[in-house]
């Protein structure tokens, strides 16, 4: 069973590296981009009892830093 | 003093670290790999080393906040036993629980490399008795990660409990109220960005990095 987890910084966390994207999709001439977050895809490949909980148990004790950043778990297939 | 390093695959200020405690305490300290389990006995201070443990893999710390030794730093920072952690030691010390807030990347995105002059904002913590309060000092820095970020009620409680214990005097790497150093509730874990251990000889540039290992000890010893 395959999981997706998206870990993004949580509202209010500056994104030093999405700001620095931004400015250079600016550079690029692409104008109307409102504002640039950067997160992280981390694809898991799990046994098939392995339950939703376990997996934001994982999250929250090592996946994600829960003080600058939230997480969602996605079925993959 | 019996003191220990713990050396994590990727560290490279183990060395350094380890140079300044066996000048400083006159005792070479242990040094522990991140796979060990136990700690040495009667061990009097800890100190988890800057450098870029596992790579930095998936957040700098992250990985070494999970490692065996971890365990037994932990269970000894909770009773009592005084550690310190620089530059990565102090990622690894916020992944691990120890202290509040998270290191994220420079504001700047620059790895920075420098002298900075910090503010000694508690000079009462056992690792700052040897500097007065509110005095300057100056060592050096050499981060990519060291922009210290916490929520508004964590600062505010970490400033009115007198945690703030080093501030950069100007903005260095974007950190919340340009905090360089914190300690925990119970006063015995300490983090830092910028090296102490860095500064301890004349041939250094500056000798400011000593005099917090020259407080710990003699901390110690009016103690023991």
């Amino acid at each position: 069973m395959k999981k997706r987890i998206f870990v993004t910084l949580k509202p209010g966390v500056l994104d030093p590296q999405g700001r620095a994207v931004h400015h250079a999709l600016d550079g690029l001439g692409y104008a109307g981009v409102n504002d640039v977050r950067i997160g992280r895809l981390i694809e898991l490949d799990v046994a098939d009892d392995v339950s939703d909980e376990t997996i934001a148990e994982m999250c929250e004790k090592l996946l994600a830093n829960m003080v600058i950043e939230n997480y969602r778990i996605e079925d993959a297939g | 003093m019996n003191s220990a390093v713990i050396t994590f695959p990727g560290s490279n200020c183990d060395r350094d670290m380890m140079v300044a405690l066996r000048d400083v305490f006159g005792k070479a300290p242990t040094q522990v790999w991140h796979r060990d389990t136990a700690l040495p006995d009667n061990l009097d201070f800890i100190a988890l080393p800057g450098g870029f443990s596992y790579g930095d893999y998936l957040r700098s710390g992250a990985m070494a906040a999970n490692s065996p030794i971890m365990r037994e730093v932990k269970a000894a920072a909770e009773r009592g036993v005084p550690a310190l952690g620089v530059c990565n030691g102090f990622q690894v010390l916020t992944e691990a629980g120890l202290l509040p807030g998270a290191l994220m990347r420079n504001a700047g995105q620059h790895f920075v490399c420098r002298d900075v002059a910090l503010k000694v904002e508690n000079a009462q913590t056992l690792f700052t008795a040897a500097y007065d309060a509110g005095e300057t000092i100056t060592i050096p820095v050499a981060h990519h990660d060291g922009n210290y970020f916490a929520d508004e009620a964590t600062l505010d409680a970490l400033e009115g409990d007198g945690r703030v214990v080093f501030r950069y005097t100007q903005a260095t790497n974007g950190s919340r109220r340009d905090i360089a150093g914190i300690v925990n509730a119970g006063g015995n874990v300490l983090g830092m960005m910028p090296h102490p251990e860095r500064a301890i000889d004349p041939a250094h540039g500056g000798t400011d990095g000593r005099r917090l290992f020259q407080a710990v000890m003699e901390g110690l010893a009016a103690t023991a």
